[in-house]
């Protein structure tokens, strides 16, 4: 079988390339949230270039928007567009621009104000029911993207109807922009926020593709609710100097630091080997 | 004087097309009584979604719905809908392209003596300011049905806005001049226009009858279509015209008058009034008392047009 941990080490470096050449982008986030997207892309999710109109595909909204670029980098190496489209990232007039929009291939919402994305995810989920339809959705959000209120509607309607094709995945990296998540809107007791309103809870280690592929395959086998799985990431992970460090939201890197994080993630590759 | 309010309208439209379309959603937020969409409610609860009272949750999950191929009517309140949820109606239905029709119900000052927070004189001003919405604000039942079925045929977003008690009819029933998209000539006339949308139509063309008594001919277009507005309707009009007249049930920021203004100062300049609602928290009272206190009525609009004509020679 392909080795996923090497994959996603490769594809931090399409990501890594892509916001040193565009000269912006949110790549703490994207570090962290990436074995979420290569889980979902290459082993869980009914999803390929073939399937984009597909009634029975299933659906995929990044409610964290502003981590477009690791779904870039994920979408581009499954085939969706080509790889050079990358190279425009940021440029003027791409479509490739800093948060998901749907005239890409294989982008099914436009999302990077957040709050939106679990409650879409509700929609696709009703539609999947009335439709007695087969598919999945799944919704990725940020911890920080908690604080929006609209995102508890969408989990009071997801347990609602109990929607058990539906699953949610938080990206629990731990900061946002301002400091950690603790200082700027505390989140205790998450597992019991969520449980409150009718979900099913699971974690993952999610920066460790076996971990997350297990929550996965666990939340489909739970019915009559919903599943949310908080994937404790790390922000930055990959690069030792990004790692944990609120300064990597969006810092755009110096060629010295480039040059050092390629070396970094080329060596985690191969390890991952060993 | 018809019984039937513009809303209940929409609702048997929908419930006639659900027979052979399983496709169409309603969803409402707490508001299927309001919307009259209670009868859709019962007779098709598989096409039928409560999000309770989450105006944001209810355009979300419209927008996700529409994603999914189903054709969705959120029917909520305008004066939420067109406000709390702006942001995703911009995200989740303009910008990402979704076949969501939203229904805003009790319009403008509808209700009344509720006060500020009930009220939509904004509505044209959010909602036509993001790209990709289109405004409609229907003057009559006749022209609420045809329109609700033009909206069925298309896939794209849309608003529509809607008073909550019964109007009196501006069409006959059957008499069909319904072009979407394009402005109703609800009176001819060269003297002046007065362009009006939605509930303000019917004084527009009473205001027309009063003129006539006096040798004036006023033209009275009825621009339900807020956005995408007739631009070939007003140029026409301000060109054949002495002058125009615009009346709302909304502000004078950002609604049909200002829209109408902008269009006649870059093609053909001429005298233009914006009768409106104020831009502050309307006096207390019933939608007619209210509209009589701020001159929306036939009466005034008739005055005004008047000493248009002799002001401008």
């Amino acid at each position: 079988m392909e080795n996923l941990t090497a994959k996603s080490f490769e594809l931090r470096k399409e990501v890594l390339d892509m916001i040193y050449r565009g000269k912006c982008g949110h790549i703490g986030g994207d570090f962290s949230v990436i074995d979420i997207l290569v889980t979902l892309y290459y082993k869980q999710m009914n999803i390929s270039p073939k399937l984009v109109n597909d009634p029975d595909r299933d659906r995929f909204i990044l409610s964290k928007g502003h981590s477009v670029e690791a779904l870039y980098a994920v979408l581009a190496d499954r085939g969706f567009f080509p790889k050079e489209d990358l190279l425009t990232y940021s440029k003027y007039q791409s479509k490739y621009i800093g948060h998901p929009n749907n005239k890409v291939n294989g982008i099914e919402m436009n999302t990077g104000s957040l709050g939106h994305g679990l409650s879409v995810a509700v929609g696709m989920a009703l539609a999947g029911k009335m439709d007695k339809a087969s598919y999945r959705v799944y919704a990725v959000m940020g911890d920080g993207e908690l604080a929006e209120g609209s995102v508890w509607e969408g989990v009071m309607a997801g347990g609602h109807y109990r929607l058990d094709h539906l699953c949610a995945v938080v990206d629990r990296n731990r900061l946002q922009i301002s400091g950690s998540t603790q200082e700027v809107m505390s989140q205790d007791s998450l597992d019991e926020r969520w449980a409150s309103f009718g979900w099913n809870v699971l974690h993952a280690a999610g920066n460790d593709i076996e971990s997350l592929d297990m929550a996965f395959d666990r939340a489909k086998t739970v019915k009559g609710k919903p599943t949310v799985i908080i994937a404790d990431t790390i922000k930055g992970c990959g690069v030792s100097f990004m790692e944990n460090s609120v300064s990597w939201h969006h810092k755009v890197l110096s060629e010295e630091e480039y040059q050092k994080a390629a070396v970094e993630l080329k060596e985690r590759r191969r390890a991952s080997y060993e | 004087m018809n019984k039937i309010p513009n809303r209940q309208v929409i609702c048997d439209v929908l419930l006639e097309k659900a027979k052979e379309d399983k496709d169409i959603v309603v969803l409402c937020s707490d508001s299927r009584g309001s919307a009259s969409m209670a009868g859709f409610a019962f007779a098709y609860p598989d096409q039928f979604v409560e999000v309770g009272i989450a105006e944001q949750n209810l355009v979300s999950i419209s927008a996700g719905l529409a994603r999914c191929g189903k054709k969705a009517f959120a029917a909520s309140p305008a004066c939420f809908l067109s406000t709390r949820s702006m942001e995703q109606v911009k995200v989740d239905v303009a910008y990402s392209g979704t076949n969501v029709k939203l229904i805003g119900i009790s319009g403008g000052v509808s209700y009344g003596a509720l006060g500020m927070t009930h009220h939509s004189a904004q509505d044209i001003a959010t909602m036509a300011s993001i790209p990709g919405m289109r405004v409609y604000i229907p003057s009559d039942r006749h022209q609420t049905k045809y329109l609700t079925e033009a909206l069925l045929d298309d896939n794209k977003p849309a608003y529509l806005r809607v008073g909550r008690n019964p109007v009196e009819d501006v069409y006959e029933e059957g008499g069909n001049n319904f072009v979407m998209d394009r402005a109703a000539e609800v009176k001819s006339g060269n003297d002046i226009a007065i362009i009006a949308c939605g509930e303000m139509v019917k004084p527009a063309a009473d205001a027309a009858e009063i003129l006539k008594k006096d040798g004036i001919y006023a033209r009275v277009l009825d621009m339900y279509c807020v956005k995408p507005i007739d631009t070939d309707a007003v140029i026409k009009a301000a060109k054949e015209t002495k002058g125009v007249i615009t009346v709302e049930e909304h502000t004078f920021i950002g609604g049909l008058g200002a829209m109408v203004s902008q269009i006649i100062a870059r093609e053909c300049p001429k005298k233009v009034i914006n009768m409106s609602l104020p831009d502050a928290p309307v006096v207390t009272g019933s939608s007619k008392e209210i509209f009589d206190h701020y001159g929306l009525n036939a009466g005034n609009i008739a005055k005004t047009a008047a000493e248009l004509i002799k002001n401008v020679g």
